[in-house]
């Protein structure tokens, strides 16, 4: 399919503010990927791996110090108004003209782009309907709550019918309520065609939303592919926890002998906890049980979790992605 | 001149109609007590010379577009690249960056072409007249306004762009209050013969050119700067802030 989006080699560094002498800070280290029309794609990594660069450079609002960036086959340096034409940006910040009302914010963003008088004046009532702010459309914004801040800058991006919209971490800072809500805005977008580029440190969200996800750690890009691809990458991906209830050394002989049953790649047992690490899930949990019979060890609940983006980042870092 | 560039300056002056009442209070108030004291109280009680309003009216014009055109580019530049980052839906507009900042420098020339309509004849009528305007050069006042208005909009991008929002009060004090008394707004450029090394030092100042620049304008009959030095001067500094306030603003809107 055809690519939206075709970076090559991207390299951003930065000279540092402390002195003339230190090494140059690099946001962005090489990095390489290609977006297909249509495609809901996320950039996943924590605060300060380099997303925010990426995504400036693709918005024309950093200059890249090498490599090169197209965004449908335009150069984002040669010919950034071009460019222009083709994005809609919803950036992190808030960045909502205070001196105008949420209407005229659609508007004028409109006559901006020379969408003529009469489509821009329906295009923003529909959008404003469509995000549940016509009540609110003549205020201005400094009145808003966080979501419908959100939501305006979101409808603000699509005033222009962009072919590319470019979310920067987007539901930073929502209540869990205004998260969902805008999760299902984004995939209403992307069902109906939108090509989505997304950056954000949620695993969940990129979960949930990406149909692919690259993840990002100090200006490289670690792995790229889709979700349920990615997290079958790690081994072990399953997690198997046990809360059990048994006599003095009897837990401590069920965790020993629990490695030998098939599947399980690790044991880790705390207190009254057993933690198994296991490359497959199938029958696993009946076998466990019935170990724990025969040691006479009594389990009280238990719980599988599912292969998650979360395991994979400490597994390729080491590190957590909440940390 | 571009279809975006125009929606940009129809954004501009849209927020500044809704502001037209501080517009007129920021931009009139100061003329108005100056040209009271000076222009109706003094000439009355004799201190000051009755000849005195047509060397005044000029300085007060040249004054009132200056600061009006600086502050119209400055200030909201300080605020959106230092803190409310609503510029950024500007730089996102399919036009180039320099783009939007010529536009920012036409939103300071529409104001201070404001700001002269109606200083000019509200200073004129607190003065009761009296001021020999000479109409015959209307061309010249109106080339000179605008070259005045080009000027500051560009030095007030510099500074826009060079401070940030806590400086920025500190930088107009330091800087504004020694412009205003050395830029001859008060005083003809000609008379100061008699201190020299004086006369010579304002060159420094842009704001001389434009005080000069009405003088030769509106009372023409009056000595004043020579008009090379008035043009030359206008243009140089213009090019000058020009060239710096583009490449600064550049330097801010795209990392």
């Amino acid at each position: 399919m055809e690519s939206v989006i075709v970076v090559s080699n991207l390299q951003k560094s930065y000279r540092s503010k402390q002195s003339r002498k230190a090494p140059d800070v690099v946001a962005v280290d090489g990095i390489s990927f290609e977006v297909p029309r249509g495609e809901f794609f996320g950039l996943l990594g924590p605060n300060g791996a380099g997303k925010t660069t990426t995504i400036g450079v693709l918005t024309t609002r950093v200059l890249p110090t090498g490599g090169q960036a197209l965004v449908d086959g335009v150069d984002v340096v040669r010919d950034p108004v071009t460019v222009k034409r083709k994005i809609g940006v919803v950036p992190q910040v808030n960045n909502l003209d205070r001196n105008l009302t949420g209407r005229e914010i659609l508007l004028f963003h409109a006559e901006y782009f020379g969408v003529p008088k009469q489509e821009r004046e329906r295009h923003a009532r529909e959008l404003l309907e469509r995000f549940q702010l016509t009540e609110r459309a003549d205020e201005k914004p400094t009145g808003y709550s966080g979501g419908m801040a959100q939501r305006l800058k979101i409808a603000r991006a699509l005033m222009h019918t962009p072919s590319i919209l470019f979310l920067d971490e987007p539901t930073t800072g929502l209540d869990p309520q205004s998260r969902r809500a805008l999760w299902d805005t984004l995939l209403e977008l992307h069902a109906a065609g939108q090509t989505i580029f997304m950056t954000t440190h949620y695993m969940e969200e990129a979960d949930q939303l990406c149909q692919r996800i690259a993840i990002m750690d100090h200006g490289k890009l670690l792995a790229m592919d889709a979700p349920s691809k990615l997290k079958a990458t790690v081994p072990g991906g399953y997690l198997v926890e046990l809360q059990v209830r048994g006599a003095d050394g009897t837990t401590e002989a069920l965790a020993s002998s629990l490695p030998e049953l098939p599947g399980v790649v690790e044991v880790k047992a705390q207190d009254d906890r057993i933690r198994l690490y296991a490359d497959r899930v199938e029958g696993l949990l009946a076998n466990a049980m019935r170990l724990a019979s025969d040691k006479g060890v009594m389990v009280t609940d238990a719980h599988v979790a599912e292969p998650s983006l979360e395991n994979l980042f400490l597994h390729l870092t080491g590190r957590s992605l909440r940390e | 001149m571009s279809a975006t560039l125009l929606a940009l300056l129809h954004r501009d002056m849209r927020v500044a109609s809704r502001e037209l009442q501080y517009f007129f209070l920021r931009v009139g108030l100061q003329p108005v007590l100056f040209t009271f004291i000076f222009g109706y109280v003094m000439p009355r009680l004799g201190i000051v010379q009755r000849g005195y309003n047509s060397l005044l009216l000029p300085g007060i014009l040249a004054l009132s577009m200056t600061l009006s055109s600086m502050q119209a580019v400055a200030l909201p530049l300080v605020i959106d690249f230092g803190f409310t980052k609503e510029i950024e839906d500007h730089l996102l507009a399919p036009i180039s960056i320099m783009g939007v900042a010529l536009e920012k420098i036409f939103v300071g020339v529409i104001q201070a072409m404001i700001a002269g309509l109606f200083v000019l004849p509200l200073a004129w009528l607190i003065m009761g007249g009296g001021v020999n305007v000479d109409s015959r050069h209307a061309i010249f006042l109106i080339a000179i306004s605008l070259l005045t208005g080009w000027l500051f909009a560009a030095f007030g991008m510099v500074i826009g762009t060079v401070a940030s929002p806590q400086q920025v009060s500190l930088i107009f004090t330091a800087l504004l209050s020694p412009m205003i008394f050395f830029g001859c707004a008060y005083y003809p450029w000609a008379a100061l013969q008699s201190i020299r090394w004086f006369q010579i030092l304002v060159l420094v100042n842009p704001l001389v050119y434009a005080s000069e620049g009405f003088r030769a304008a509106l009372t023409p009959q009056l000595p004043h700067m020579p008009l090379w030095l008035i043009l030359g001067g206008l243009l140089g500094f213009s090019l000058f802030f020009t060239y710096f306030g583009l490449k600064s603003f550049e330097r801010r809107a795209i990392d």
